[in-house]
């Protein structure tokens, strides 16, 4: 096996006008992602401590998919604004990563400082599934922690958690039928079960984050 | 504390890397065949604090643009401070005597384009000092390129 032991400054980045970034197979991710949940599931002792480490498993991946975007963008901007780097999480980061945008990016109507970033099927809990007695976990706190990363990357300090939340009626006809396009992640026949559940990822942001918004529409 | 402005200045660059909270790395750059045989302590302490003072300054201007160049911070005595912020607000910070906009520029996207791929080393954790060779080599070589 060949392989070039250029080193890590030498190689590409990609970016505009590069070839395809390159993509890897959602069974390859669904086994080493299953390895990794199981690693960590031997290790604690409780569910909380799970999304812990799964959060934090995920967090250096935000870290890095951020710069890693913002430069492949070759615009030499960065964010500011509450608003668009989270247009930015829910559609570059997510292409990005699942070949397809956030299925929705929604606002608190209770909280000001709560959002929510919906997914119908992520990828880290499609081959997943929770004896009840694990009762709440939800393995999508990996994604949530890259969100986390991205965001906290950026300056928009924010606690992220995952969530499964049930579909409603209309939504369950929506997404599971037969000719969905599934986007990026290509497995259309999965042979697998319709979902039950979207997961949601709740972004709360930290209160100076978003005076510090508020300061800037003056 | 006098800054007393010493040919030296305009010939020597500082370039420190800043994450959040401490420098993750430094580097100073002497024009070659410079009058001065190597910076004196006082000079080089004086440099530093010139610099860190500026981060004031460099976080004040950082929320009112989304440019990842934001060019001349600060001005003192003959020197000068331009910055440059990466999407993870990592603040590349050079003390200069003046150089053209252009080559700053250039400078910082190209170490820019060499901290990214730093950063895609999954051993490398974001806001860390930064300890490779190679990163340090490569700075120095573009540093010879666009600023001297």
């Amino acid at each position: 096996m060949s392989r070039s032991t250029a080193n890590i400054l030498d190689r590409p980045l990609g970016g505009r006008g590069a070839r395809s970034e390159g993509s890897v197979s959602t069974s390859a991710f669904a086994y080493l992602y299953s390895e990794l949940v199981q690693y960590h599931q031997s290790r604690v002792a409780s569910i909380s401590e799970l999304e812990r480490r799964l959060e934090s498993s995920g967090y250096g991946v935000g870290l890095k998919v951020l710069e890693l975007l913002a430069y492949r963008a070759r615009e030499y901007k960065r964010e500011t604004r509450l608003m668009n780097i989270l247009q930015f999480v829910s559609s570059a980061v997510w292409k990005s990563l699942f070949g397809k945008a956030a299925d929705s990016l929604e606002r608190s109507i209770d909280h000001a400082d709560e959002f929510m970033i919906v997914d119908y099927e992520p990828i880290t809990s499609m081959y997943v599934s929770v004896p009840s007695d694990l009762g709440q976990l939800s393995v999508d706190a990996y994604l949530s922690g890259i969100i986390a990363g991205v965001l906290d990357g950026a300056g928009f300090t924010a606690r992220v958690t995952a969530h499964s939340v049930t579909l409603e009626e209309h939504e369950v006809s929506a997404n599971n039928a037969p000719n969905t396009n599934m986007g990026g992640s290509g497995s259309v026949n999965n042979n697998l079960p319709p979902r039950k559940d979207k997961a949601v990822f709740l972004v709360k942001f930290a209160p100076e984050v978003l005076e510090r918004d508020a300061t800037l529409d003056r | 504390v006098t800054l007393s402005p010493t040919m030296a200045s305009s010939q020597l660059l500082l370039f420190v890397i800043v994450g959040k909270n401490e420098p993750l790395y430094e580097a100073e750059f002497h024009k070659m065949g410079g009058t001065s045989s190597g910076t004196s302590d006082s000079v080089t302490r004086q440099n530093y604090f010139v610099l860190h003072s500026a981060l004031d300054l460099v976080d004040k201007a950082s929320w009112t643009t989304n440019n990842m160049y934001l060019k001349v911070v600060d001005k003192i005595n003959h020197q000068q401070v331009s910055t440059f912020l990466t999407a993870g607000n990592i603040k590349f910070m050079l003390l200069h005597g003046g150089k053209t906009e252009d080559s700053i520029k250039n400078f910082f996207n190209e170490v820019y384009e060499l901290y990214v791929k730093l950063s895609m080393n999954p051993f490398y954790k974001y806001d860390t000092p930064i300890t490779s060779k190679f990163f340090d080599t490569r700075v120095r070589a573009v540093a010879r390129r666009y600023l001297s």
